[in-house]
């Protein structure tokens, strides 16, 4: 049990919470919510263990679905996210990724911004999918996964600054 | 056997994925067919508990318009009362059974949702006050929707405002019948489907429920019509509704509980053919 994985159990708690009590309840026009939960999964430890990272990806998910009443749709989301993660990360920030430390809470570098947004995307249109589930409403689908990854974006961004960590 | 060991090892990412994947998306497969025995719902101890705690702060915030809604609906009530029809006239009593046949249990809406195709609504009643699922939601001004699960103090209910709920309808004024869907895009309307063209619609006239299913009493109110379309292909009209209440800002709910609803349903049962 070193510090980062008891900062890592606070943050798991610290972000659900205020999703429910905080972001669910914040919704533009009635229909763009933002869901910076998952910023659980972005901020996990790069070289972290990765299937440890899957559980508790679908654990985080299982949680909001609870929250939510929406069956297993966040669960999915988080998993495909975890799973993608790696990708996403030699995408953004090239393939030697692993050996130069990687910090997301930083200057707000094109390299960082584009893991968010590709990170944001993969979650909220696999989710909003799930959650339609037909195709009939594939354009609804369309704007409101391009809607609520703006406000996600916005709102996980503002989020990284408040609480960045001070060094030194 | 040990390459199985070997492969299982080497590849436990992907298959651990695979997995959970599978798990999650039957969950959702489940949640979407209506009314299967969901897993995962609000109605527990945890979940609704921390509902019930927020719910408690945000109240205070709606105290004026709740105070509102109740002074207006006992002006209905006082107006009901004042205006009996005959007051002469013993009331009927149904003499075969002496007791009435519907019963109101009061709840509190602890979650509302609304922005999402399938919403649903905690309340903070459970199994314990009596509430059964299938039983109906209403408030003051209309209908909210069908209880789905209970735990022994919390329940989550269909909302009216979910894609997947069908309730029974008619037009106040003509009796024909409809049923009551949502298209999941404005959450003050919702969709009246299979009317027969025969019935003479107009915009303005009342939606009230149909009393066909043993869920809702007959006449409560629903909303207004407030578009109508016809189908060139069918004999039927499509009507959007605009409802009485608001979906978006819910207080105290009444659960209805129907006393012959278990006799209808055996009986029900006993003449449907064996599948």
């Amino acid at each position: 049990m070193n510090s980062t994985v008891i900062f890592n159990i606070i943050r798991f708690f610290l972000l659900i919470a205020a999703q429910v009590v905080i972001f669910n309840n914040l919704t533009l026009f009635g229909f763009i919510t933002s869901f910076p939960y998952i910023l659980f999964i972005m901020l996990y430890p790069v070289n972290g263990n990765r299937n440890v990272l899957l559980a508790v990806s679908f654990l985080l998910g299982i949680l909001m679905d609870m929250f939510s009443n929406s069956g297993g749709v966040h669960a999915a989301a988080c998993l495909v996210l975890a799973y993608f993660r790696p990708g996403i990360f030699k995408f953004s920030f090239g393939l030697s990724y692993e050996y130069q430390t990687v910090r997301l809470d930083d200057v707000l570098t094109p390299e960082r911004f584009s893991f968010i947004l590709i990170s944001v995307v993969v979650h909220h249109f696999t989710m909003f999918l799930l959650e339609v589930f037909r195709l009939v409403l594939f354009w609804e689908v369309l704007l409101r996964t391009l809607c609520s990854t703006v406000f996600t974006i916005l709102v996980c961004i503002i989020l990284i600054y408040m609480f960045k960590p001070s060094r030194r | 056997m040990q390459q199985i060991f070997s492969f299982i090892y080497k590849n436990s990412h992907k298959l651990l994925f695979l997995l959970l994947l599978g798990i999650s998306l039957g969950l959702t497969i489940q949640a979407h067919s209506y009314h299967k025995s969901k897993v995962i719902s609000s109605a527990n101890f945890v979940t609704g508990g921390v509902y019930e705690q927020i719910n408690s702060v945000n109240e205070y915030f709606h105290l004026k318009t709740q105070n509102d809604a109740l002074a207006k609906e006992n002006a209905s009530l006082r107006r009901m009362l004042f205006n009996e029809a005959d007051t002469a006239k013993a009331p009927v009593v149904d003499t075969i059974k002496g007791v009435r046949k519907v019963d109101v249990v009061v709840a509190k809406v602890v979650k509302n949702s609304y922005t999402v195709p399938e919403n649903f609504l905690t309340l903070d009643k459970g199994a314990t006050s009596g509430i059964k699922a299938d039983m109906g939601v209403v408030n003051s001004q209309g209908i909210v929707g069908i209880v789905d699960h209970t735990s022994a103090n919390y329940a989550t209910v269909v909302s009216i405002l979910n894609t997947q709920s069908k309730i029974n309808a008619k037009i106040k004024k003509s009796n024909h019948f409809g049923s009551l869907v949502w298209n999941g895009k404005n959450t003050g309307f919702v969709q009246l489907i299979d009317v027969p063209r025969l019935a003479s619609v107009r915009k303005g006239d009342t939606i009230v429920t149909g009393g066909q299913s043993v869920i809702f009493p007959a006449n409560i109110n629903i909303g207004t019509i407030s578009k109508i379309y016809t189908d060139n292909e069918t004999n039927y009209y499509t009507l959007e509704i605009k409802l009485f209440n608001d979906m978006t800002n819910l207080g105290y709910v009444y659960v209805i509980k129907s006393k012959d609803r278990e006799e209808i349903l055996t009986l029900e049962k006993q003449s449907q053919p064996n599948e």
